[in-house]
């Protein structure tokens, strides 16, 4: 029930609630009629569920979220580099070292 | 692959761990739970706990559809394959859970016509297939799959397919949450929100969570970034005094959900007076049915199913280990009644179920394994 | 490291004694699960068939048996074809046939000699389709320079098999003298595989038809041995090689693991996948490292061996794409660890049966 993945949308086929998605090569028609109402083109991106698309993939958003993590990042990077040298480290190291 | 990779990212992946190590205090302990399989799986899959400090846990909730129910009804869907001309079609997860006298695996050893399918719409064409057999489709799964399973009835309606067939086990996430909480000894501190249901039902549902329970939930995505960040804004919320439902997974879920789906799970089903689930008894109003207008489509009233609940041993405790409370261990029948082979209760039949994962990898530490990849 | 409470550890060591207990069949009937290559089928060889069977060269449970016969070293080996459909996109059965029992012959070090094809043929099938059959396999035993002398035919009634099965045996000689096997793996040694994973079986898979998933994959049904023998002349330092067929590269390294009593650690971002693979298998939820290969090997080389093996690995056509994806360590005895590609770590068991998909 949560086993959903992005896939792009290459052509909607006419007369039926269908459409081919595209999963890094690998094609599958799917039921767009749970979002066609949002409007489905291709080169959209829907969220593929047991053969359905559930919702649009909201592109802008996905961007916003992992620029964000971005920003998040950039106030420790500096802290990181110093605690760990340049090799880098495990994430068990920096969980157990942690903690304010 | 786009939208998956970019939230796979090991650097990003570092700089939250830093985030998370820094807002949780070092002198109490954080469990967290996730209530859907799907995290359960991510998090065992990309070895997710490796980037929390010690004393944040996450706890596996009981948002596994497919281990919650019951034996009864595993004898029931048997029951319905044994009979003659009958195709039944399930999801792969189905195909080994135990019932009373064995899984869907052991009745096709046994000579009934299982297949696996990826769609209840793969099922369908089966049914167009195959005029002269019954084709029913075992329907398992949160509110992510019921409008699928709503709008391949509607599509049979519609065409007229007479000899398909939906033998419904759908549940709903809010009531076993619901469960959860108002157990006395609840032990948890917030929620990982399932991420998929919600992109049907939105984000408001899971309100009565601080509302009702002063727990904060962030409804979170399935990419290991997306967890991580989730935990971050859990703990962010602990530390500033907030507790509110928050939308980690933006690019997916909208914060009303789908009302289209939302109208074709109304149009085609209805919430049953209470059901069974396995190792958390019953709850009320927290599966659905076929309505009334689609009784034609419903295998329970068509092959009347003997409808025989097979109680849970007394002795299973997966409610408790389900809500933190117990771990696999301390569970009277862990190892010994109850074992992988030999499963009793959700926790034990699912491959990622706390107990499964315990038994088989529970001798060893998580310092002798992180010891092992230095 | 914390010491655990008492009960804790009473209840983990009960479950050690149940697992060194005698292996016992539990089922009163054989499910799909025991042909998957994974738990369920080595329940059910060591429980039934080696009971019944028991004898040194057979307690090895390798790939193929080596045997000496008047000075020289032999190795046999047999396997049955049962793929449904019988063709699919890269190959039929009849590539499978020879090319499955080439390359158990090859990773044990003998250089494939002569196969047996035996033919169970359903009532019914068509004869252009088993002519084709015996072209493909008349064409695998010229690339892989054998010579398939001996066979047998039996027909069964309607619905009583898939079209056609197939089982071939063969008969390998020893030209090296060499001793490869899960025995001679160690702390220290490197791992490698020599392409891409999971072709085959996500082939299959989607060539079934009910997943409705289409793709240009193909399957990479090939035979090994040329591949073998330059990495053979390149380095002495071999351990043990096996073709990764059903159950996949995880299930290889689960069961050399055990019988070396070492653990492994791989690498999840150097194991080499395609795109298509990797595709389907997020669609479906499945690990490709439970997806079948027919053509692809893992070899456990000495560590300081490694890039020597690789360099002459990619040297040969079918091993253009190799990498050097982990590592064998002392400790924990028969485990199988993976480094995820996130940074995480988590732990590679043997599946029960067949990878299913999932939806959850």
């Amino acid at each position: 029930m949560c086993l959903a993945i992005p896939g792009q949308i290459e052509r909607l086929i006419p007369e039926t609630d269908l459409a081919t998605a595209d999963v890094s090569g690998v094609k599958r028609n799917v039921n767009i009629g749970l979002v066609s109402h949002e409007g489905i083109a291709p080169g959209d991106w829907v969220l593929i569920h047991v053969g359905f698309a559930l919702s649009k993939v909201d592109e802008h958003e996905a961007r916003a979220s992992l620029e964000f993590l971005e920003t998040l990042g950039e106030a420790f990077r500096d802290e990181i580099a110093a605690m760990t040298g340049a090799e880098g480290f495990s994430p068990l190291d920096t969980a157990e070292r942690g903690g304010g | 692959m786009r939208f998956v990779d970019e939230f796979r990212d090991r650097r990003l992946a570092q700089e939250l761990s830093a985030q998370i190590a820094r807002l949780a205090r070092p002198d109490r302990e954080y469990r967290f739970m996730e209530v859907c399989g799907g995290h359960t799986h991510t998090i065992y899959k990309h070895g997710i706990q490796d980037f929390l400090p010690p004393n944040i846990t996450l706890v596996h909730g009981p948002g596994c559809p497919v281990c919650v129910i019951p034996m009864g009804r595993v004898d029931d869907a048997i029951h319905i394959a044994r009979q003659p001309g009958v195709i039944m079609t399930c999801f792969g997860d189905m195909m080994r859970v135990p019932g009373s006298t064995g899984s869907f695996l052991d009745a096709s050893a046994e000579g009934a016509d299982i297949r696996m399918v990826y769609s209840p719409l793969d099922a369908l064409k089966l049914a167009r297939k195959n005029r002269d057999r019954q084709v029913v489709f075992f329907a398992i799964g949160f509110e992510t799959t019921a409008p699928s399973t709503a709008l391949t009835l509607l599509k049979a309606a519609a065409e007229n397919v007479t000899n398909f067939s939906v033998f419904c086990n759908h549940v709903t996430i809010v009531p076993a949450l619901k469960a959860i909480l108002d157990s006395p000894d609840l032990r948890l501190d917030g929620f990982l929100g399932p991420g998929h249901v919600s992109t049907v039902i939105g984000c408001r549902p899971y309100q009565f969570v601080p509302q009702a329970f002063q727990r904060p939930v962030v409804v979170a995505g399935f990419e290991p970034l997306d967890i991580l960040e989730s935990v971050r804004l859990l703990l962010k919320q602990l530390h500033e005094g907030r507790c509110e439902v928050e939308n980690q997974y933006t690019r997916v879920v909208p914060w009303e959900g789908n009302t289209k789906a939302l109208e074709v799970i109304r149009n085609t089903m209805e919430l049953r007076p209470h059901f069974e689930w396995r190792g958390l008894g019953f709850i009320s109003q927290s599966a659905l049915r076929l309505r009334e207008p689609f009784s034609n489509f419903d295998a329970e009233r068509i092959f009347q199913v003997p409808g025989v609940r097979v109680a849970d041993p007394k002795a299973c405790q997966c409610g408790e280990v389900l809500k933190g409370v117990l771990k696999p261990w301390e569970c009277k029948v862990f190892g010994t009644a109850c074992t992988p082979e030999t499963p009793i209760g959700t926790c034990m039949v699912s491959s990622e179920g706390a107990c499964a994962a315990y038994y088989n990898f529970g001798r060893f530490t998580r310092e002798r394994v992180a010891e092992a990849v230095r | 490291m914390t010491a655990r409470p008492t009960r804790e550890q009473q209840v983990l060591d009960r479950i050690e004694s149940y697992r060194r207990r005698k292996t016992v069949l539990r089922e009163e009937r054989i499910t799909m699960a025991h042909g998957a290559g994974g738990k369920a089928t080595q329940t059910l060889v060591q429980a039934l068939f080696l009971e019944a069977f028991r004898n040194p060269l057979l307690e090895p449970l390798e790939d193929q048996a080596v045997f000496g016969v008047n000075g020289s070293r032999l190795a046999v080996t047999t396997d049955s074809f049962v793929v449904s459909p019988l063709f699919f996109a890269g190959g039929d059965i009849g590539h499978l046939a020879i090319n499955g029992t080439v390359n158990d012959l090859a990773v044990s070090g003998a250089r494939p000699l002569y196969l047996t094809a035996g033919f169970i043929l359903e009532e019914g099938f068509a004869t252009a389709d088993l002519e084709r059959i015996a072209k493909s396999m008349a064409r695998a035993a010229e690339a892989a320079g054998v010579a398939i002398v001996t066979g047998d035919t039996k027909v069964v009634q309607r619905g009583k098999a898939d079209g056609c099965f197939i089982n071939t045996t063969g008969i390998g000689l020893f030209e090296r003298d060499i001793q490869l096997g899960a025995t001679q793996v160690r702390p220290g040694d490197a791992v490698l595989v020599s392409g891409p994973i999971g072709d085959h079986g996500i082939t299959i898979m989607l060539a079934r038809g009910e997943l409705e998933l289409v793709s240009q994959l193909t399957s990479d049904t090939a035979p090994l041995h040329g591949l073998v023998e330059s990495l053979l002349s390149a380095t002495p330092s071999v351990r043990a090689m096996r073709d990764a067929t059903r159950g996949g590269v995880a299930t290889i390294l689960n069961e050399i693991a055990a019988a070396a009593g070492v653990a492994m650690v791989v690498d999840e971002n150097a194991v080499p996948v395609r795109d298509e693979v990797r595709g389907a298998c997020e669609i479906l939820g499945i690990d490709p490292l439970y997806a079948a290969c027919e053509g692809r090997l893992v070899a456990i080389v000495a560590g300081d061996a490694a890039e020597t093996a690789l360099r002459a690995m990619r040297t040969h056509p079918l091993g253009r794409e190799a990498a050097i994806i982990g590592s064998v360590r002392e400790d924990p005895p028969g485990l199988v660890l993976l480094k995820t590609q996130f940074g995480g770590t988590r732990i590679v068991d043997l599946l029960v049966g067949d990878p299913l998909p999932r939806i959850c």
